[in-house]
């Protein structure tokens, strides 16, 4: 479904990917793992149409996505959820949703998933009117993921999700990303620091040092790997 | 006494709209432009022409000043802003230096130094003709003034508030990232908004060049300081605060000419903006992002 070949990004005189290749396939979670300042966030802005790789291919549903705007990357189909969530602080959580939906014109379609957004996330139906920036941390996740897919994407991308949440949120978040995955389909990107959690509910994944992808593994096969265990997940 | 607040509402309800243009630009692109002024000044001009020239009707005057200074303020901001993103902040201040002083010397080329009025046989009829409202006589131009600057005001925070453009434009000012994760095209978003604020200025424009029927090159200098004083006081980034404090300022100068002399009305009026901002140097509703179109 997306297929990064050869990607590599320049930011300045800065080789921030150098070559990256990695695929997620229709209806997967695909986990792309890595330290701080490793790659993970440019991967995600060479995606997105935030910047533009020097050299390499990026398709999505067989559409080359390289040079297109961020908007036409929107259409194509693909919606971020940002790390720290992003909200529209002094908008309300309404607001925010339909900010989610700005690429569409169907105010039918946009009032049915207000609707299904309720039954999936209630947050954003008991403090729609309130503004988002009130809201607390692992809410505000919430509503992020709401929002996001106010866009009707095929593929989401979610940056570190876990980031700032309470070990019981993170779970919470984590259940409700294998449930739209299961239920709606969706396949979903996962960047995150927390490797654990993860590949708990991935079923591959990519680890980015320094803008390379050194290991590229099934998840199962990912968590018994001893450099891995040794550098991500915690275990000596 | 009361005529006199009348009079200063009015004058104040102009500074009021142009502070407020100041103020939304400010608010979502986080740039000063000092080409307000004259944006302003051209707003006067391009009323002024149509006024004078095809129709003597004060609604298509209004019409051709919005035109011409929204299509002027997304010029500017597209060369000023646009163009320089990524350089330092002074180059963009600098490039909208550049555009005020060529919009004065094409004012100046085309109409000349002098002050241009409109004759008098047009104007009577708004200037002279008045109403009487309780004790307070009002002319029909005061009022025409009075109500195009409150509907405009009013128009503004519908559109802020309830519009799907107002609230993608209050969206981006708050993370502008955000809003290109949705999508947004966040570089037409301020353009629009560049141009819309403009758009007030030129209005304003109209407003007070006829009120005062003078048409000059110069005329949004002093306007131009007023506004962004107004602006500061109002705190930069608040409508209401952009709208009080221009009403204030006015209210303030037409009871000084009164009090004190006509020749000192520009200094009374900024030493009362100098003292607001000793005692309050965030302004009236200092700080953060652009307020006021919801509660918050």
């Amino acid at each position: 479904m997306l297929e990064l070949n050869d990607v590599n990004t320049w930011y300045g005189s800065v080789h921030a990917l150098r070559g990256v290749s990695l695929s997620v396939g229709e209806g997967e979670i695909v986990a792309l793992l890595g330290g701080n300042a490793c790659g993970k966030s440019t991967t995600m802005k060479s995606i997105l149409g935030w910047v533009k790789p020097r050299s390499g291919d990026i398709v999505f549903r067989g559409e080359r996505l390289i040079g297109k705007r961020p908007s036409q990357i929107v259409d194509a189909g693909i919606a971020p959820v940002l790390e720290r969530r992003r909200m529209f602080p002094q908008l309300t959580v309404r607001e925010n949703l339909m900010m989610g939906a700005w690429r569409r014109r169907d105010s039918k379609g946009i009032a049915e998933d207000i609707a299904k957004m309720a039954e999936i996330f209630p947050v954003t139906a008991s403090r729609a009117g309130q503004a988002a920036g009130t809201l607390s941390g692992g809410e505000q996740q919430m509503v992020a993921m709401a929002r996001a897919l106010m866009a009707r994407p095929k593929l989401l991308i979610m940056d570190e999700p876990s980031m700032g949440l309470s070990p019981k949120y993170v779970r919470t978040i984590f259940d409700l990303i294998v449930n739209l995955n299961q239920s709606e389909g969706l396949s979903i990107l996962l960047v995150e620091q927390n490797a654990n959690v993860a590949l708990s509910i991935a079923s591959r994944g990519y680890v980015l040092q320094t803008g390379v992808v050194v290991i590229a593994d099934r998840a199962a096969a990912l968590l018994e790997n001893p450099l891995m265990q040794k550098a991500y997940l915690g275990i000596a | 006494m009361f005529e006199q607040l009348v009079n200063g509402l009015t004058q104040g309800s102009i500074y009021a709209l142009l502070a407020l243009g100041f103020t939304i630009i400010f608010g979502v692109l986080r740039m000063v432009t000092f080409a307000h002024g004259e944006v302003f000044m051209v707003g006067a001009y391009a009323g002024f022409v149509v006024f004078t020239h095809l129709q003597d009707n004060l609604v298509l005057a209004l019409i051709a000043a919005v035109v011409a200074t929204f299509l002027l303020g997304a010029l500017i901001e597209i060369v000023a802003f646009r163009r320089l993103r990524n350089a330092p902040h002074f180059s963009s201040l600098l490039v909208t230096i550049g555009f005020s002083v060529v919009l004065t010397q094409l004012a100046r080329l085309i109409f000349g130094a002098e002050v241009e009025s409109i004759p008098m046989r047009q104007i009577e009829g708004l200037a002279f003709s008045e109403i009487r409202i309780g004790e307070v006589y009002v002319s029909y131009l005061q009022l025409s003034v009075l109500m195009v600057a409150l509907l405009i005001m009013a128009a503004t925070f519908l559109f802020f508030r309830y519009s799907r453009l107002g609230t993608a434009i209050r969206a981006t000012a708050q993370d502008h990232e955000a809003a290109m994760a949705m999508g947004v095209d966040v570089n037409r978003i301020f353009t629009i908004t560049f141009a819309f604020g403009s758009m007030m200025g030129g209005i304003a424009g109209v407003l007070i060049g006829f009120y005062y029927n003078l048409f000059y090159p110069t005329m949004g200098v002093m306007l131009g300081l007023k506004a962004f004083s107004a602006a500061v006081i109002g705190g930069l980034a608040s409508m209401p605060g952009a709208i009080l404090a221009g009403l204030l300022i006015g209210v303030v100068e037409v009871f000084s000419v009164d009090f004190v002399n006509s020749n000192f009305r520009h200094l009374i009026a900024f030493v009362f903006m100098f003292a607001v901002l000793l005692i309050r140097p965030q302004g009236l509703f200092g700080g953060g992002q652009l307020k006021g179109a919801r509660g918050d």
